[in-house]
């Protein structure tokens, strides 16, 4: 994005919190919901106008799971560690996962299109274990079944980009 | 006034005194890890090595964080407590490597101490070592934060003391860990190379870059003619090194040991510190008496200040004083003056500074006028602590040496010189010879006690001749603010300047208190150092800079007069602004 755009965008949304006690997370909030992530860049617009070292900033941001610094990517997995999944195998489906997507858990994948993450418990322990991709959940998970489910996003993804 | 009992003692201690330090005064040492004797520091709690137990109270206490109340009755240690203090130790055991032989703070380690103190033989839980790579972007302060045991000392300092914001804590829980501000690397960040966060490091987390391998070097090859200076505030400190009481001045034992180590001269930063007040206190009579230029004027011997200043305050640049630092203007000296005097090949010449600082590591490249011979001027700057184990390799028995003078022509010095090391000291020696230079008299009396002590803003006036001087210094970077604020303020209201004459030092008590000094500052500390070097002050027969009978005779010989366009080209720099995150 044009700098002097972002500059406005930022400011923007600042200055409906300025002076107001704590500003800082929820400035942080609102960003993230723009740009689905905090830029670095936004950072250090933020640290001038609201007189807060980056240093802070980035305390705020590191310390909350919610934040992140990454672009999310086009589907996130979230692989369930619950009591009940856990006990099903989580840990070994998250492995594989992790072996697939060559990510570790909070990281995305080269090209962007999967973001690995752990949850804890997605409230429906029968289905055991348990991932969710985007809003679709699937239970009852078997490792050898993980490859097709990815390539189906893979795929789909495909189609789009020759459509 | 609060009375307690202390392991059955009588303890009468001010109000809001910890349980820590009022045990302390009881002669009583409660181990901690990350609470630093240094007041400057606040207690984090976060070691849990000095838990105590209150009579009356189930839980144990931190001692740290816990003021003394009226009638406590407190045990510091009994068999249960020494063995959960042993757990916490072998606790922190479990994530520190085990790099004891080559890690820069081997024998001088706070938690290397504990382990030996408790007697650890083994390692009962299993090693989890995080895998964070080592910082040394800055080529001066050097982070591994693998070692770093969390008691957030250096964050504390660089933040609160320093206002710098280089250093914090990024992530949360197990995975916290002490990074550059905005994790990126720490040349990148705001730091200013103070070196504070390695001088209160409790571990080999934070250290300075050693070069005495370069040292050494330069002084193994038989082309080279290494000459050495030391700066004011080395002198009363190095001695802690070799078992002197705090504050002994050792300065004709250095220059022993570092003939015997292989120096072919020994200088002293003193003598251009001499040159810095001819330079500084020419100046500001420019701005003062005929209206050159702009006042405030401030000084810039402090590198940590100049960086700290083209960082955050850019629009104080003008007001800065061009003249050099002491250490820049020997190193220049020696390349082109001494050079000239003796028929050296310059380009054969190594300047090596010891320095109490870190940030001198950074300054001998920060611009192109630190090269003002055609060579960049010092070569090597070595800290206190790192000439230090120097003298240790060379089988030196520093203790028992003879004391020997230094060598002519960059050698001797005035008081006004040795003072530069304490906070107020720039200030004093400037006055003195401003004060000459303004009126052509003699002081009655060289002495300004105003402007010496750790205070953290000092602000007084002199009056010279009838015209009011309104002067102000400052130590510690957070104090900064304060004074350039009123600075600001006057100036936007038209009103007169609070202050002609401002002194920075970054360090809180001035160099005797730098990130290259001995390790465990405290204000005790920082005063009997400063002491040491006002008793070298009254000791010397010449007080006063321009009184120097070798400055005179270098301005005769070599420079002309101060301010001189030979002067300026050799002794003075320039300052640019800075971004604060270089991305």
């Amino acid at each position: 994005m044009d700098k002097e755009l972002l500059e406005r965008e930022v400011k923007e949304i600042a200055d409906s919190w300025k002076g107001k006690e704590g500003n800082l997370i929820m400035v942080l909030h609102q960003i993230q919901n723009r740009y689905g992530y905090v830029p670095r860049e936004v950072s250090l617009i933020l640290s001038e106008i609201l007189d807060v070292p980056l240093a802070r900033i980035y305390e705020v941001i590191t310390f909350y799971h919610f934040f992140r610094l990454t672009p999310p990517g086009k589907h996130t997995i979230s692989v369930c560690m619950g009591t009940a999944c856990y006990l099903k195998g989580g840990a070994e489906i998250l492995g594989e996962l992790e072996h697939l997507l060559c990510v570790k858990p909070g990281e995305t994948t080269k090209d962007g299109q999967f973001h690995l993450e752990m949850v804890r418990c997605l409230g429906c322990c029968g289905l055991a274990p348990v991932l969710k991709i985007g809003e679709k959940v699937y239970g009852g998970v078997k490792k050898k079944d993980l490859g097709d489910i990815i390539a189906h996003y893979s795929e789909e993804t495909e189609t789009q980009v020759t459509a | 006034m609060v009375k307690a009992l202390i392991n059955g003692i009588k303890v009468e201690v001010p109000e809001n005194t910890t349980i820590l330090d009022a045990a302390r005064k009881a002669q009583i040492k409660i181990p901690t890890l990350c609470k630093h004797p240094d007041a400057y520091l606040h207690a984090s709690a976060a070691c849990g090595i000095c838990l105590v137990r209150v009579r009356g109270n189930r839980k144990m206490l931190r001692a740290c964080s816990t003021p003394l109340e009226e009638g406590m009755d407190i045990i510091t240690h009994d068999p249960e407590i020494v063995s959960i203090r042993r757990t916490v130790v072998e606790l922190f055991l479990s994530n520190h490597p085990n790099e004891c032989l080559t890690c820069g703070r081997n024998n001088n380690c706070e938690l290397q101490s504990l382990v030996a103190d408790f007697g650890i033989r083994e390692e009962f839980f299993d090693k989890i070592v995080r895998n964070i790579p080592k910082d040394d972007s800055t080529g001066n302060v050097v982070l591994e934060p693998r070692k770093c045991i969390n008691c957030g000392r250096c964050v504390d300092v660089c933040q609160n003391v320093q206002d710098v914001w280089a250093l914090t804590f990024l992530q949360r829980g197990f995975n916290t860990r002490m990074a550059p501000a905005g994790d990126i690397s720490l040349a990148d960040s705001p730091c200013v190379r103070c070196g504070q966060c390695a001088a209160h490091c409790p571990t080999g987390a934070i250290f300075e870059k050693d070069d005495s391998v370069l040292a050494w070097k330069a002084l193994r090859d038989p082309e080279q003619y290494c000459v050495v200076q030391i700066a004011p505030a080395v002198r009363v400190a190095l001695g802690e090194a070799f078992g002197f009481p705090i504050g002994a001045n050792v300065t004709k034992k250095i220059y022993t040991a570092l003939r015997r180590m292989g120096f072919k001269a020994i200088f002293d930063t003193n003598f251009a510190a001499d040159v810095t007040i001819m330079e500084e206190a020419s100046e500001f009579i420019e701005r003062f008496a005929h209206k050159k230029g702009p006042l405030p004027l401030i000084t810039t011997c402090c590198p940590s200040w100049v960086d700290f200043m083209e960082k955050f305050h850019h629009d104080m640049i003008p007001h800065f004083s061009s003249a050099k630092s002491p250490h820049e203007m020997m190193g220049v000296l020696v390349k082109t003056y001494y050079a000239e005097k003796n028929k050296i090949d310059p380009a054969k010449l190594k300047v090596i500074s010891v320095m109490p600082c870190t940030a001198k590591k950074f300054e001998i490249s920060r611009s192109h006028e630190m090269s003002a011979s055609g060579f960049q001027d010092v070569d090597v700057v070595l800290t206190t602590r790192e000439l230090a184990r120097m003298i240790k390799q060379a089988g030196i028995d520093f203790a028992n040496l003879p004391e020997e003078e230094c060598d002519p022509v960059l050698g001797d010095y005035s008081g006004a010189g040795t003072i530069f090391g304490a906070t107020g000291g720039v200030m004093e020696a400037a006055l003195r010879t401003a004060y000459a230079f303004v009126t052509g008299k003699k002081l009655p009396k060289v002495e300004f006690n105003n402007v010496r002590g750790l205070k953290g803003v000092k602000e007084t006036s002199v009056n010279i001749e009838g015209t009011e001087v309104r002067i102000a210094v400052a130590h510690g970077l957070a104090n900064v603010e304060y004074v350039l604020n009123q600075v600001r303020k006057a100036q936007k209201e038209g009103k007169p300047l609070p202050y002609h004459f401002i002194e920075v030092m970054a360090c809180p008590g001035g160099c005797v208190g730098g990130g290259g000094q001995p390790y465990g500052v405290t204000d005790e500390l920082r005063t009997a150092r400063a002491k040491g070097l006002y008793t070298d002050d009254e000791a010397q027969t010449v007080r006063c800079s321009h009184e120097n009978p070798y400055v005179q005779q270098l301005y005769k010989e070599f420079l002309g007069k101060p301010l001189s366009e030979k002067a300026h080209h050799l002794l003075h720099t320039k300052y640019q602004p800075l971004p604060i995150y270089r991305r």
